[in-house]
């Protein structure tokens, strides 16, 4: 047993840490202010190979292990949750259903667009009325037996890289009268007729993240776009979330650690009484607790990711990892507030940014909720 | 087109500390970079290759933990790196190093040999004319800008205290480079994840037959007598004024008494 | 090589486009200190095209004797026609220590020179010695970031060889009176080595200003920030200064390159150096410990530039900046 990172995994880490510190940083807050979505990191990130790091180098990839793409998310949300799930969600969500699920055809007509970063992947599930319960499906797909086409109706909400993706992987009713059953998945281009992107919501955190609904009215698509095979969408999904939650629990986590890491240095300049609050014994063990907790998520995370590296089940491992994660990110980075005092409650200052970017991470992909479903469904079978 | 790059790893000397107890440096615990104008270098070649094709050899002299330094340039776009090291080439001064690294050099073919104008633990900015020396070719350091004609020849702007020199020299030549000259690339991450299983040349004494009494410890001209830090001088007066018009007058004064107003 | 051979100093007297740059007249300065332990002479070298008229200075700060090469081909600044014509004067009149100042012309010259001639050489050195017992010259330089000094010697090899960073020595008063023999040196050149082309020089008028002639320097750091830039002007200019400042100001963008003090920047020795907003890192202090009058405006109590300053005020400069202007404003009128 070795809870050591490789040379390699020591070297990413460098690279991707300098990569954040000096391209990602310097604009989180002014991207968080705006709203925007940082489309001059994405090129950045292009040039450096971001987009296709757990993918097979047949496809594009780096070729790269699971574990490389966690430290890659985390790295990035230390310093700008808006960027880290833009990552998360174009890998985990856009590109791994289709390198799961996917024909050699399909994996070769997507994946190296998608990899380069010339083509950002999406992911479509959630609908006004089918949040926790994905079985709640509105959005239904009829074939065309004379085109041999797929039409789809129906609309998307909450998505993440909405307008900014090309490639969404998107679930609808094939059969509604087999619940679950009758969920299919499909893979949507942006550029097809009848399919729109609604206005950016307004969020509280996450802020620079393009999360829209997503709309399509009679759009027709080819039946090689189907996903998997009818009626497997269901799979599909819950398979595909189980690695959204490694992305989201590494945004979480690398949130927690940012915000410890800042208020580390804060706590050591501030004076107050006299002597600097790093002196005074509530501080310490403030951060001690943080600290350990963070670690432990740090744990719980990168044994999930090499779980699902080695192809041994992580789903629980992944639920755990997320619900341990978001919950001390939020626990962690509302501590960091509290140490910054009213500075920390400026948006001068990131922590308060931070706080507000972990909120989502309990939410999105999974609520603790389901988490706890998930790892309570684990241990009582 | 062939180019070599020399790169150095050195400790980041802006984290280094003194020890206020022993007055001794602090090296434990500082990370080791790739020499910042060695990486600007390095971003010239991987420029030329992108623009015209080139094969880059990165070439340092040091002890074997040096590999992390060429294994970053592979990951940043090098094809080739050779790792000059052997105990007996330890100690050596700046004449000693380039003595050594020319040896290496000469088994390689360079249209153009690329160096960091300085290094930043030495910073003698030495090594790159000496080896230019030794190989008899022309050199051109300071190098803020580089044009290459996609033949033979490179235009250059050189750095002096008041402007430029506008230069013209064909290969093979040296060139050292500025790290102001670019904003060197991070290593590509599709080259990172099998960085480590990359073959690293280890050149040591037998493979590159430098004259042995020219290199190392022995072979270097100059030798340190003594290496010190430097001790806290006695300050001057510390005022802590009550509010701003106290500083400023307190500073007036000062200047009063010495006539500086 | 038989060292005993080896005679007297060389200080190579740098001109740039006609005009004698500092440095040399520094060396000469300091060479003179050292030559009076050895007991030997202090010779200038000056190369150039038409540079005659150039000598008259050297020998009033104080030069025994002055070596002129003129050469069309040494007109602009070309490292192999420099380092042929050093070498042949070199190898002629044998000098036991060769001192170049450290300027870009110096460190693109001296290496080459020592890798020609197989001598040690020891770069930006900010403190020269003669041991009296073994006669060797002793050179001080910064390492690992100005951190470190090493003291460097080049015990069997002849010149022992120096590069010293400009405005770290002192030059002799000028003395009209002072005589100097002069000596016109005619090198052969081997052109066929001559490889690199001159085009033409560019001078950056930006560039123009050299904080190190400066005789008063308003510098700033982090703390002084964007809307601080124009109070230091401001300052400098009712003080007859310049503005110079940390790297952290340059990184910034707030001040050029060529006005950075400090191990990556320049040496500067003013008469008075005010540290505004500047935490007093070793990277920098290296560069202005030498400054008459140090005076240092920061917030910090425990910054350490208060440890090297002449007079240290703990206040914030924002505040005292416009107070401390209209002061010497009114004082000046």
């Amino acid at each position: 047993m070795d809870f050591n990172l490789s040379e390699t995994h020591l070297l990413f880490q460098q690279m991707v840490r300098d990569f954040a510190e000096n391209e990602v940083k310097p604009i989180a807050h002014e991207i968080d202010e705006e709203e925007r979505f940082p489309i001059e990191t994405v090129e950045k990130m292009r040039k450096c190979g971001f987009f296709g790091i757990n993918v097979p180098k047949q496809y594009g990839g780096a070729g790269g292990d699971q574990l490389l793409y966690t430290i890659a998310v985390e790295e990035l949300a230390k310093v700008c949750g808006t960027t880290s799930i833009m990552l998360s969600a174009h890998t985990s969500l856009g590109m791994a259903p289709i390198l799961e699920f996917g024909t050699e055809e399909q994996k070769m007509r997507y994946l190296p667009r998608m990899t380069t970063g010339e083509w950002l992947g999406g992911f479509g599930l959630t609908e006004a009325a089918a949040g926790t319960d994905a079985a709640g499906q509105q959005t239904v797909a009829i074939f065309d037996e004379t085109t041999n086409e797929w039409i789809i109706n129906g609309s998307k909400l909450f998505i993440t890289n909405a307008g900014q993706a090309h490639i969404y992987i998107i679930f609808a009713m094939t059969d509604k009268s087999k619940g679950t059953k009758g969920i299919t998945a499909f893979i949507i281009e942006a550029d097809r007729k009848g399919f729109s992107v609604g206005p950016k919501e307004k969020k509280m955190g996450i802020r620079g993240s393009a999360t829209a609904e997503l709309i399509m009215q009679n759009v027709r698509i080819p039946a090689e776009n189907l996903l998997g095979k009818e009626g497997m969408g269901f799979k599909v999904a819950m398979m595909t979330l189980d690695g959204g939650r490694i992305g989201v629990a590494a945004q979480a986590l690398g949130l927690a650690s940012g915000a410890l890491e800042s208020t580390i240095d804060y706590v050591k300049g501030r004076k107050q009484f006299g002597r600097s609050i790093a002196q005074f014994q509530n501080t310490q063990f403030q951060l001690a607790d943080m600290h350990t907790k963070v670690e432990a998520a740090r744990l719980l995370l990168y044994r999930a990711s090499m779980r699902k590296q080695a192809k041994l089940p992580y789903s629980t491992d992944a639920a755990m990892a997320k619900l341990f994660a978001s919950e001390i990110s939020m626990e962690v980075t509302t501590k960091a507030v509290q140490l910054y005092g009213g500075y920390g409650y400026s948006r001068e200052y990131p922590v308060e940014r931070m706080m507000r970017d972990a909120k989502i991470t309990e939410i999105y992909e999974g609520t603790s909720e389901v988490q706890r479903m998930v790892i309570s469904g684990a241990i009582l079978r | 087109m062939d180019i070599t790059v020399l790169v150095k790893q050195v400790p980041n000397t802006a984290e280094i500390r003194i020890d206020p107890v022993k007055n001794t440096l602090i090296r434990d615990g500082v990370p080791s970079i790739i020499n910042p104008d060695d990486k600007a270098g390095l971003e010239e070649a991987l420029k030329l290759k992108d623009q015209f094709g080139a094969t880059i050899t990165v070439v340092s002299m040091g002890p074997p933990q040096a590999q992390l330094a060429l294994r970053e340039a592979l990951a940043m776009g090098a094809d080739r790196a050779i790792l000059v090291s052997d105990r007996k080439f330890g100690g050596a001064d700046t004449l000693a190093t380039s003595t050594t690294l020319v040896a290496a050099l000469k088994q390689l073919k360079s249209d153009l040999i690329i160096a960091g104008r300085q290094a930043i633990d030495g910073d003698t900015a030495q090594v790159g004319p000496q080896v230019a020396e030794m190989l008899d070719i022309p050199q051109v350091s300071y190098v803020q800008k580089l044009h290459y004609d996609g033949k033979q020849t490179l235009q250059i702007q050189r750095l002096v205290e008041d402007g430029y020199y506008e230069l013209e020299v064909d290969f093979p030549c040296l060139i050292t480079v500025l790290a102001e000259a670019n904003k060197p690339r991070y290593m590509h991450i599709h080259n990172l994840v099998d960085v480590f299983s990359r073959e690293i040349e280890i050149w040591d004494f037998e493979r590159i037959k430098p004259d042995v009494n020219q290199i190392g410890l022995t072979g270097s001209p100059t030798k340190v007598k003594k290496s010190y830090t430097k001790g806290v001088k006695q300050s001057g007066k510390i005022v802590e004024a009550a509010n701003a018009e106290e500083a400023a007058e307190a500073i007036v004064t000062k200047l009063q008494e010495l006539f500086m107003i | 090589m038989n060292i005993d051979e080896y005679k007297g100093i060389m200080v190579f007297a740098e001109q740039r486009d006609g005009v004698l740059q500092s440095v040399g007249l520094e060396l000469i300065g300091e060479a003179h200190r050292l030559a009076k332990n050895l007991n030997e002479k202090v010779t200038a070298i000056l190369i150039g095209a038409n540079v005659s008229h150039l000598v008259k200075e050297i020998t009033l700060y104080g030069a025994d004797r002055v070596i002129v090469v003129n050469d069309e081909i040494l007109k602009h600044y070309d490292t192999e026609a420099y380092t042929q014509a050093v070498t042949t004067i070199v190898n002629k009149y044998k000098p036991e220590i060769f001192l170049i100042g450290a300027t870009t012309l110096g460190r693109d010259l001296a290496p080459r020179l020592s890798g020609r001639l197989r001598t040690g050489l020891t770069a930006d050195c900010t403190e020269l010695s003669i041991d009296e017992e073994s006669r060797e010259l002793w050179s001080t330089r910064p390492t690992f970031g100005g951190n470190l000094l090493a003291t460097i010697v080049c015990p069997e090899h002849r010149p022992q060889m120096s590069s010293v960073r400009p405005g770290v020595m002192a030059k002799l008063a000028k003395n009209e009176a002072h005589q100097s023999e002069i000596i016109e040196e005619l090198i052969t050149f081997d052109r066929t080595k001559m490889k690199v082309r001159f085009i033409k020089k560019v001078v950056d008028t930006t560039k123009k200003i050299d904080i190190t002639d400066a005789r008063v320097l308003v510098a700033g750091g982090r703390g002084v920030g964007k809307d601080g830039i124009e109070m230091l002007q401001n300052l400098a200019n009712v003080l007859h200064g310049e503005v110079a400042g940390t790297r952290a100001l340059v990184e910034e963008g707030l001040i050029d390159g060529t006005r950075q003090v400090g191990q990556t920047g320049k040496t500067v020795r003013p008469d008075l150096y005010i540290a505004t907003g500047i935490s007093g890192a070793i990277q920098h202090v290296i560069g202005m410990e030498n400054a008459q009058l140090k005076i240092a405006i920061n917030t910090d109590k425990s910054a350490p530039i208060f440890q090297v300053s002449d007079l240290g005020v703990v206040a914030n400069f924002h505040e005292v900046a416009p107070i401390l202007l209209k002061k010497i404003q009114e004082i000046q009128s």
